[in-house]
């Protein structure tokens, strides 16, 4: 199957996720949340989400427990070094089993 | 309405009955007369258009890209250094398929700075995907600029409409300027398939990969190969395109012709001069003077340079006993353009049928060297005589 | 004045995907994330080549929720240009313009039509995201790549020559609002594109952008560096509306603090600095603090 009926003649892109792909695999560490230390957790109510506003990636959510989204999260780090209670650690990927892997 | 009025005018008036959205150019000797009435006609409110005056040829284009992009008809005008500069701009017009239209004022190109006429700022132009039409008098000026918008939208194909620096631009012909119903019943608004919109947001002209790839809904599309190929093959249509628009023009205006070549005397010359632009119509005069003289020659004018009309000049001249072709440009290093095009589509059409024509190539003209009719009827004598030379001839050379 | 806006109400609605080939950890993606949430949806980008071109994503995927036109590298004011005018000529003027455009595409190549642009005062908003060099190429020197810093082709004795100061470029075309702004301040961000979007003519603003393999650090310290920058008084934030110039956020309170961080800290957060003798960075602490005299003056 080729090209020839394609509906555009262009460079005409459309939008949606995952333009690099699975970007969860570059990831070396992975964040992982503690709610007990976690401010919105703790309070149970909106406050903080200093990890949503600085991820790059779009992948923490703005809920509690803010949600990572592991299948994109590069494992930057950026929230474990922002959040101010240290909730967030970076945990190196090989620790985690090949069945957490599939979880993901 | 006719009206005497210089080559540029001509050209400002298509844009105007053409109802342009987006003007944007930069000065540049001789294109500005043309530009200058347009800022005139969009000051005094008798055009409603943006006219953006900005800061350089390769703005100008941009401008026009963005504009085009966004869903509007634009216009703009360069001669010689300033198309050069727009070289990047003119590639990329080309491959995102923009229906821009773009007058050349033709003009030497520097070094050293020339002002004067020849045509080696358009012809160097020719490999960028653009269709490119060279006039030859005023009236072909108007309407084709009219025709390039009608054309130009159908393939999504940008277009030069060319014409000769001085010669054209600024010497004075009588011409008729069609009504603006007629130019309306000929061209309809502008209505691109897509324009940028947040409505339908597209995201145009991102780096596309040397292989196919899957979209978000789940279809195979274009590599750049195919975005390339498909340039190239509506390139090769809109010959026919073109001749649609040719046949309409006629319809409503009431004149027309050949949508690809113009031939003088041609039917039963044994010699044809061949080249683009106003030297064709001198030529004329030479043909004229060398019928008296009982030597069978005719000239063609080649309208359509991109797409190059292969078949249709083969087929004019095959048979011919030689063809020579004047061009005020060449390929440095080689010859002329036209003259390897014409060759080639020789080739391709007429090897081995026994009636391939004797090909002479003749440069003149360059950076606005005189040229003198008398030359061009010695030059098409000896030429008519015994092929001069393998090599491309140089006349008006006074080295 | 407008209330400044907080991380509760930062609107939740985002205009980039996840899964973007930008690095890790890319500062640009932060500071693209918030200032589109400022831009709306009714707005047109226009980006030139640079990072944003790769964050963007290649055909036929786009990361962005936008419209955008890619263009070629020099043309990116002017290309704004073209939209509007296109916009204007079909009445629709409820719809934004909003160019973004790195430094190497601001500073040097994109200078000309950028000044073009705004001298014709045209209606739009210029972004440029300043990662101080030509990073998509490998981390090559720009007009905005400071001095002493070590780059792709300043390879043994970093840049001799100082960072081009580009916002100040652009005050001298009086436009109507301009400000330095930082990826580590999104927020910041955010408000001042709100500010501007009304106001007429050309606006440019400037962001100082972290990036970690251009610059040489742990993507996670992106943020602290970034904020580092401002509070060694190193890159300031600020905004010139109608001409008047104005420190701004963090910038703002150390005026009042009176107290820098030693810039010495910034310089040895990245390894891009590592051949920077001390002599050097006593010489720019020196013009920090001549700078700062400046704004304690202003102040009293």
């Amino acid at each position: 199957m080729g090209t020839r009926n394609y509906r555009r003649k262009t460079s005409h892109s459309e939008h949606g996720p995952g333009d690099g792909g699975r970007t969860g695999s570059w990831r070396v560490e992975r964040p992982v949340l503690n709610t007990s230390l976690c401010i919105p957790c703790k309070r149970n109510a909106e406050a903080c989400f200093m990890c949503w506003l600085f991820c790059p990636e779009v992948v923490i959510s703005r809920t509690i427990p803010p949600a990572i989204d592991l299948e994109y999260c590069k494992g930057c780090g950026i929230c474990a070094e922002e959040c101010p209670t240290k909730a967030i650690t970076m945990v190196d990927e090989a620790d985690f089993t090949d069945e957490d892997k599939d979880k993901e | 309405m006719h009206i005497i009025e210089n080559g540029n005018v001509a050209a400002a008036l298509g844009v105007l009955l053409c109802r342009v959205n987006v003007i944007a150019a930069y000065p540049i000797t001789p294109q500005t007369p043309l530009t200058e009435r347009l800022s005139e006609y969009v000051e005094s409110g008798e055009m409603q258009a943006e006219y953006i005056p900005v800061e350089s040829e390769h703005s100008a284009l941009a401008v026009c890209i963005a504009a085009s992009s966004a869903g509007a008809r634009t216009f703009t005008a360069t001669s010689a250094n300033g198309l050069l500069y727009m070289h990047e701009q003119v590639q990329w017009a080309a491959g995102a398929r923009l229906p821009i239209v773009m007058c050349v004022v033709n003009r030497a190109v520097g070094a050293p700075w020339n002002v004067w006429n020849d045509q080696q700022d358009s012809i160097s132009q020719r490999d960028t995907g653009w269709i490119q039409m060279y006039c030859s008098d005023h009236q072909q000026i108007i309407d084709a600029v009219i025709k390039a918008y009608w054309l130009a939208e159908k393939v999504s194909i940008p277009i030069m409409v060319c014409y000769d620096g001085y010669i054209l631009s600024h010497t004075y012909m009588p011409f008729d300027v069609p009504d603006q119903e007629k130019v309306d019943a000929f061209l309809s608004p502008f209505r691109p398939d897509y324009a940028l919109n947040p409505d339908q947001p597209a995201n145009l002209n991102t780096v596309t990969l040397p292989d196919v790839r899957m979209d978000v809904r789940g279809e195979l599309a274009h590599g750049y190969m195919e975005i390339r190929y498909l340039l190239q093959e509506e390139m090769r249509t809109s010959l026919t395109v073109a001749a649609e628009a040719e046949k309409r023009f006629a319809d409503i205006f009431g004149r027309g012709g050949d949508p690809y070549i113009e031939p003088y005397l041609c039917a039963d010359a044994q010699y044809i001069a061949v080249g683009l632009g106003s030297l064709t119509y001198q030529l004329r005069v030479s043909v004229d003077v060398l019928r008296k003289e009982g030597i069978k020659v005719g000239v063609m004018g080649v309208r359509f340079y991109r797409p190059f009309p292969d078949e249709a000049l083969a087929e004019a001249l095959k048979g011919k006993k030689g063809v020579i072709v004047f061009e005020k440009a060449l390929s440095y290093g080689y010859e002329g353009a036209l003259v390897s095009d014409l060759k080639s589509a020789l080739y391709d059409h007429l090897a081995g049928t026994g009636v391939m024509p004797m090909v002479q190539n003749i440069i003149l003209g360059i950076g606005g060297r005189d040229i003198r009719t008398e030359d061009l009827t010695q030059a098409l004598r000896a030429a008519a005589k015994s092929r001069v030379s393998r090599q491309p001839v140089w006349i008006g050379l006074k080295l | 004045m407008q209330a400044k806006t907080t991380i509760l109400s930062l609107p939740t609605q985002e205009f980039v995907h996840p899964g973007t080939r930008a690095c890790t950890g890319c500062g640009l993606a932060i500071a693209y994330r918030v200032g589109l949430k400022a831009l709306g949806k009714d707005t047109i980008l226009i980006v030139p080549p640079s990072c944003l071109t790769v964050l963007q994503g290649l055909f036929p995927i786009a990361s962005t929720k936008l419209p955008c036109l890619n263009v070629t590298f020099a043309s990116t004011a002017a290309a704004a240009t073209g939209i509007l005018a296109a916009l204007k000529s079909q009445g629709k003027t409820n719809i934004k313009v909003a160019a973004w455009a790195g430094d190497g595409g601001t500073s040097d190549i994109g200078l000309q039509a950028l000044s073009g642009a705004a001298e014709r005062g045209d209606n739009f908003i210029y972004l440029c995201y300043d990662n101080e060099g030509y990073m998509n190429t490998g981390a090559q020197r720009s007009g905005t790549t400071p001095i002493g810093a070590l780059t792709a082709n300043t390879p043994f004795k970093g840049k001799l020559q100082q960072k081009k100061d580009v916002p100040a470029i652009m005050a001298a075309h009086n436009l109507s609002y301009i400000a330095a702004c930082s990826a580590s301040y999104p927020l910041d961000l955010f408000d001042k594109i709100r500010k501007c979007v009304d106001m007429p003519g050309t606006k440019y603003i400037h962001i100082h952008i972290p990036c970690p393999p251009g610059w040489g650090y742990d993507p996670r310290y992106g943020i602290k560096i970034g904020r580092l920058a401002v509070e060694t008084g190193y890159y300031d934030l600020y905004e010139i509306v109608n001409g008047e110039f104005k420190l701004t956020a963090a910038s703002e309170k150390l005026v009042e603090k009176r107290k820098l961080i030693p810039v010495r800290e910034y310089f040895r957060s990245q390894s891009r600095f590592k051949i920077l003798a001390d002599t050097q960075i006593a010489e720019i602490q020196h013009q920090i603090d001549a700078k700062w005299a400046g704004y304690y003056k202003k102040d009293e």
